[in-house]
């Protein structure tokens, strides 16, 4: 398959890029700008806060969103119940004039674990209400099956927790859930530390990566953010290509026929 | 007058005052806001109609920085 004919469809739209990246933690707006630029990244994930009169509606950061001319994906971040998250849904809608939706739920403040149960009751009203919604999950097969069943077209279970940049903590369930679900997009999001992790992530099948910490806390963002870029191209290609086979034994791969210093005796 | 809470915030208010009159008194812009009246969010096309009650918890949002 040609390069660019390799696009991701997310319900209905097409894009290049494979990389999802947030709008947080930057050291600054302009880096926060040159860095999304440099992901090469279409889709951006942006959130609503509240906020005084004095900070003119975040205004400045609007106008930098608009700037950048990505596709937006607002979440509801720190909602912990099913009515929070329909209600900041719904408020997010109007505001950033997209049914696009990154659902978390959050079930335990610790590791920021997403409530299983209440991140299915939420999808399936916000489903109800026209929302597409992008529900973050933990790598749980069953809970991205009912995810599925209530009519999400994307999945995006966790590596590991939000901002821990501890990479994939379990391979086998991801792998088990690229296996099991192999008719919708899947997107890791949250845990992704390295760009390893990243290649990693889409050689185990995914279509594509969110991140957000990894980009914005790197020593240079613009740099890391490049970094993302090519892994997450490089890991797509990989699984595109097909992998060797692993074997227990070693094969050599230089020809044995012609070995000189060899004489039958 | 009447007593909300605005953003967590205690504020008086005229309870004869639509919502789309008072946002402007608070300083905000309606277009740049999402609004959530105890936890319900109140779409933009009510805000002409809509008079608080006296304890309502009142909620303006606007674009932030997400991962």
């Amino acid at each position: 398959m040609k390069q660019n004919q390799d696009n991701l469809t997310l319900y209905g739209q097409t894009f290049h890029s494979r990389l999802l990246i947030g709008s947080a933690l930057y050291p600054s707006p302009a880096i926060m700008r040159e860095a999304i630029t440099a992901s090469g990244s279409e889709i951006i994930t942006v959130s609503l806060r509240r906020q005084s009169p004095s900070e003119a509606g975040g205004e400045g950061f609007w106008q930098q969103l608009k700037s950048l001319n990505k596709t937006l994906l607002p979440n509801t971040a720190g909602c912990h119940s099913v009515k929070e998250a329909v209600t900041l849904a719904q408020m997010s809608r109007e505001l950033f004039e997209t049914d696009w939706l990154k659902l978390e739920v959050v079930g335990d403040d610790y590791n920021l674990q997403p409530d299983p149960l209440g991140t299915v009751e939420a999808a399936e009203q916000l489903i109800k209400l026209g929302f597409k919604v992008f529900p973050y999950c933990t790598d749980d097969l069953v809970i991205c099956q009912r995810l599925r069943d209530v009519g999400c077209q994307v999945l995006m279970p966790w590596g590991s927790p939000i901002g821990t940049g501890r990479g994939l903590m379990n391979p086998y369930n991801l792998q088990t859930i690229r296996e099991r679900i192999p008719e919708l997009p899947l997107i890791v999001d949250a845990g992704i530390g390295k760009p390893s992790h990243a290649v990693q992530a889409m050689e185990l099948g995914y279509d594509g990566i969110l991140l957000n910490t990894a980009v914005a806390q790197a020593g240079d963002p613009v740099l890391m953010a490049r970094a993302f870029r090519d892994a997450v191209t490089a890991g797509r290609q990989a699984t595109l290509a097909g992998a060797m086979p692993e074997r227990q034994t070693a094969s050599p791969s230089t020809p044995t026929l012609g070995m000189p210093f060899w004489h039958q005796q | 007058m009447i007593s909300i809470s605005l953003n967590n915030e205690r504020r008086e208010c005229d309870a004869n005052l639509a919502l789309a009159e008072l946002l402007p008194l608070w300083g905000f812009e309606c277009e740049k806001i999402a609004i959530a009246i105890n936890g319900d969010f109140i779409p933009r096309s009510q805000y002409g109609d809509l008079r608080l009650n006296a304890g309502d918890q009142v909620d303006v949002l606007a674009p932030v920085q997400g991962g």
